[in-house]
């Protein structure tokens, strides 16, 4: 019997491990910051604005959506809230939509930040410098002097231009044209401040048809760019990967791959066979994206036939970045509100609460009522459930730590829900225990038998739960997600606790004569099962019949009160 | 109580007291039949209510205020957006709902703070959802996508657990029986549906099919050895099968309800109208017609199936032919039904059965 205690003891410290480990990681999140003791909450129970925006394509467009373009708009979105400097918004995709979660009332600004869509624009260069504003009032030529530490024609040209850039150049001007550099621009150009994280993103256009400062997406550069000469809609798709030379052979360096359409090759012809010969650094072409530049490659020799490849010092990712961000801006896309949701703070405080409380009482129903059911057996329901309780909720406050994952009102929901579920598997070990019981086995090769047998049915019904909540999960949209979320993490709970510590438990109590010998408040009382004979190991029976000596005990009417119970007949020393 | 439903167990799992649901499984296919057409006729003549998730439109919520009164909301809606009509409904003792049709942004901050005013509530009180018409149907899609992968993953997976399609094939009967119901119900008593209690429809697929798993596990244990044995008919083993796990059905539907009760409880006393609500409802509902389904259609289908099978067919033929020469030792009681016991004779259990020594090494 040792074997059997042995197995359960380390059943149990292997439970005691995982809870301690789970909660010393947690210990560890909260103590080096980022974690916390409770699990964060989603919109609809800490109170904020949650927008759910679908991207549509313009009408008659046969361009797809894919994942990587929906990741691009996250990221144009996450940069655009980031810069607006509000904190701990959620910005994440579900199926084909993008979710907004903004903490608290958000300004209107802020929901407008998330609504604009980004646009694509290819503006030739005119004058690139330093990233920083300049602050002192000097004459704008100085200004760009100081602040471009190569490009001296580009000052020296500056100057000229704006010795007469007070009015806006005519129509049909060159766009590659220092006129465009007008004093307005010019202040502009001055006090942008490329440094500051704000203007890195979200920055709404310029006029098209006038020129336009913009900072480099990584901060690095600040430029006056031209008017607007090709958009998204002369894109056609963009790759990228590894750069070939002439001979074919690789040279080991990363290339993006622009290919255009039609018209925008005919336009990119004459933009590179213009500015090809300019001085730097008017050469380059900018492209820009959400009002940033992210790219600004110069142009050698003019490109014809509608394929431009961008190379330069990519590595794989940037390459791929690049890619990813001129093929999404070559989309007709335009982010459509589906719906939004404000949720004031005290009403979500308010379903929290409301939804604990609803949780206690199921709990508290389910505890009363397996304990009339299952009298003492009852206990290890309460205490697997409590097990299962403290495995879950350290579980949810690790993942809202690690994956960022909210606690919603459906994820509540499920919770309470899974108690029932989780209290089930308990209620099929032990209705399979009983009937061992009632076919006549003892305790522990009721256990044995019914162990086995439970343990394939309570296997069996987690796995369509988990499939369930799987499903759920990778299908549905909202809500529903953070529901299957804790339907199929409750579900795994309960088969941990199952296994780690509801056998193991019942094999450790089975050895205590309180329910070896079938107590009649231990729930596992043969008697009440039905069965008066229980083989007792070594060719002895117990019958709820009286001996020989208690039949004549009563005949002799003493001790008649005592004599219907069977304990008596029992021999001593049977708990091992 | 306690006592009763043990010695009840015990009597159904002994044999000594038995259900004939499978036999009389005819009676429960009417019930059930009538109550899915019921509910069909339901669902197609009123229809579900759809909630404005699906629908479009937007919906204020004032919280702890001290005004309830909806003649505020009806005015401020009224001056505000004249061509909507706001459906308002005090929820608790110090919420109050608003639903009107689609607005555009701007009218709705207004609302938000014209309402505020009206109830005496900081702005920040006010909670609003605005639903474009498009959201719903595509909440819509993505259930029904999600609803038929997992039917047709749960077919395969219990196909090959079960290595019987018919037991598959049964399971998503009840299935599809427990989904129509609840819906049915949903149209019978005009509840809205949201997205939370699309939640719940979900889940009830989940449970429902648990729950028959649990049942099924059980009359294949039973019926493992049927074609060696000439006592008992499959019908009368499944139905064992379906009686001993009548206790369990009943103790896992009862711990099942209870929270979902307590959820119900909170979410329409205390919350009004809200998430928990509507997914506690379909949930009860659900639960309450999946347990029904898993005793009285699931087998009962199963059997049927199983009947039409030339193996038990001829199975049966055999049994009924030993009994009527009187060639077989069953009990018959004085009704004349068959007293159903264990298929498998007791066995000894040999040296496994003794008691360990003490003290061994293990």
């Amino acid at each position: 019997m040792a074997r059997v205690k042995n197995e359960a003891r380390r059943a149990l410290t292997w439970l005691g491990a995982i809870v301690v480990g789970l909660y010393a990681a947690l210990a560890i999140g909260v103590v080096t910051g980022g974690a916390s003791w409770t699990p964060a909450l989603a919109l609809d129970l800490a109170g904020g604005r949650e927008i759910v925006l679908a991207p549509t394509l313009a009408e008659g467009s046969d361009q797809q959506i894919d994942q990587a373009d929906l990741e691009q708009a996250v990221d144009i979105i996450r940069r655009r809230i980031d810069a607006s400097g509000v904190a701990e918004a959620e910005i994440s995709t579900q199926g084909q939509n993008i979710v907004v979660a903004l903490p608290g009332n958000p300004s209107e600004e802020t929901v407008d930040l998330v609504r604009q869509s980004a646009q694509l624009q290819f503006r030739p260069v005119l004058v690139s410098g330093a990233p920083g504003a300049t602050t002192t009032d000097e004459s704008s030529a100085d200004a760009s002097a100081s602040a471009e530490p190569s490009a001296s024609a580009s000052a020296e040209a500056d100057a000229t231009a704006s010795a007469d850039a007070s009015t806006e150049p005519a129509e049909g001007t060159d766009a590659s044209s220092l006129d465009w550099v007008t004093d307005e621009v010019q202040a502009k150009y001055d006090a942008l401040d490329c440094t500051d994280p704000e203007n890195l993103s979200g920055v709404t256009p310029g006029d098209p048809t006038k020129a336009d400062v913009a900072c480099d997406q990584d901060g690095f550069a600040k430029y006056i760019l031209g008017p607007v000469e090709m958009d998204g809609t002369d894109v056609d798709t963009a790759t990228s990967g590894p750069e070939y030379n002439s001979t074919g052979t690789l040279t080991g360096r990363y290339e993006v791959r622009l290919e255009l359409t039609n018209d925008g090759g005919k336009k990119f012809a004459d933009i590179t066979g213009r500015i090809k010969d300019l001085e730097s650094p008017r050469d380059q072409f900018a492209m820009v994206l959400d009002g940033v530049v992210i790219s600004a490659p110069s142009v050698s020799t003019s490109i014809t036939g509608g394929q431009a490849s961008i190379t330069g010092s990519f590595t794989q990712e940037s390459a791929q970045q690049l890619a990813n961000q001129l093929k999404f801006g070559a989309l007709p896309l335009t982010l459509e509100v589906q719906s939004e949701q404000q949720i004031s703070a005290t009403l979500g405080a308010d379903q929290l609460q409301k939804g604990l409380i609803a949780g206690a009482i199921g709990l508290l129903l389910v505890v009363v009522y397996s304990l009339i059911q299952y009298r003492a057996l009852g206990l290890v329901t309460v205490g697997s459930l409590a097990i299962a309780g403290a495995i879950t909720y350290v579980l949810i406050a690790l993942l809202s730590w690690t994956i960022g994952y909210r606690l919603s009102l459906a994820g509540v929901a499920g919770l309470i829900v899974a108690i029932g579920v989780t209290a089930d598997s308990f209620i099929v070990y032990f209705e399979r225990v009983r009937d061992e019981l009632r076919e006549g086995r003892s305790l522990q090769a009721a256990i044995d038998h019914g162990w086995r047998r439970a343990r394939r049915t309570i296997l069996a019904s987690d796995a369509i739960n988990i499939l369930a909540a799987v499903v759920l999960y990778m299908l549905a949209v909202g809500g529903v997600r953070g529901f299957a979320f804790t339907l199929g993490l409750t579900t795994l709970v309960d088969i941990l606790v199952v296994f780690l510590f509801t056998h193991p438990i019942l094999m450790l109590l089975s050895k205590r004569p309180f329910f070896a010998r079938g107590h009649k408040w231990s729930g596992l009382d043969p008697r009440q099962l039905g069965r008066d004979t229980m083989y007792k190991g070594r060719g002895r029976i117990v019958t709820g019949q009286p001996t020989l000596a208690e039949r004549k005990a009563a005949a002799a009417g003493i001790g008649a009160a005592s004599a219907p119970a069977a304990d008596e007949t029992r021999p001593e020393g049977e708990e091992n | 109580m306690k006592l009763n439903l043990a010695q009840w167990g015990n009597k159904l799992h002994s044999g000594e007291k038995t259900y004939p649901i499978v036999q009389q499984r005819k009676r429960w296919f009417i019930v059930s039949g009538v109550l899915v057409a019921l509910s069909l006729l339901l669902l197609f003549t009123k229809g579900l209510n759809p909630g404005i998730d699906f629908v479009g439109g937007t919906e204020f919520r004032v919280t702890d205020t001290a005004v309830t009164e909806p003649a505020e909301a009806q005015d401020v809606v009224a001056e505000l957006a004249p061509e909507a009509t706001a459906r308002v409904t005090i929820l608790g003792d110090s919420d109050v709902r608003i639903q009107i049709g689609v607005v555009d942004t701007q009218t709705a901050r207004d609302i938000t703070t014209a309402l505020a005013d009206a109830y005496d509530v900081p702005e920040e009180q006010v909670s609003f959802t605005q639903i474009g018409p498009t959201w719903g149907a595509s909440v819509g899609k993505a259930a029904v996508t999600s609803l038929i992968v997992f039917l047709v993953l749960v077919t395969i997976v219990m196909s090959l657990y079960f290595r019987a399609w018919r037991m598959a094939v049964a399971a998503l009967v009840a299935l599809a029986h427990d989904l129509i119901i609840t819906a049915g119900v949903y149209a019978l008593v005009g509840f809205e549906v949201t997205p939370a209690s699309v939640i719940g429809f979900l889940t009830i697929l989940g449970y429902s099919l648990y729950d028959t798993v649990v049942v099924f596990d059980k009359i294949r244990e039973n019926t493992a050895n049927l074609t060696a044995q000439h006592r008992y008919t499959y019908d009368e083993l499944a139905n064992l099968g379906l009686n001993q796990t009548l206790v369990r059905s009943i103790n896992t539907s009862v711990v099942a309800l209870l929270p979902v009760s307590a959820i119900l409880f909170i979410g329409s006393f205390l919350l009004g109208a809200g998430t928990l609500k509507d997914i506690s409802l379909a949930l009860f509902v659900g639960m309450a017609v999946g347990t029904y389904s898993s005793i009285f259609v699931a087998t009962p289908v199963e059997v049927q199936l199983r009947d039409n099978e030339q193996r038990i067919k001829d199975h049966t033929a055999k049994v009924l032919e030993l009994r009527a020469a009187g060639d077989t030792d069953v009990a018959i009681s004085a009704t004349g039904d068959v007293r159903v016991g264990a298929v498998d004779k007791g066995r000894h259990q040999g040296a496994a059965a003794q008691p360990k020594r003490k003290n061994r090494k293990a």
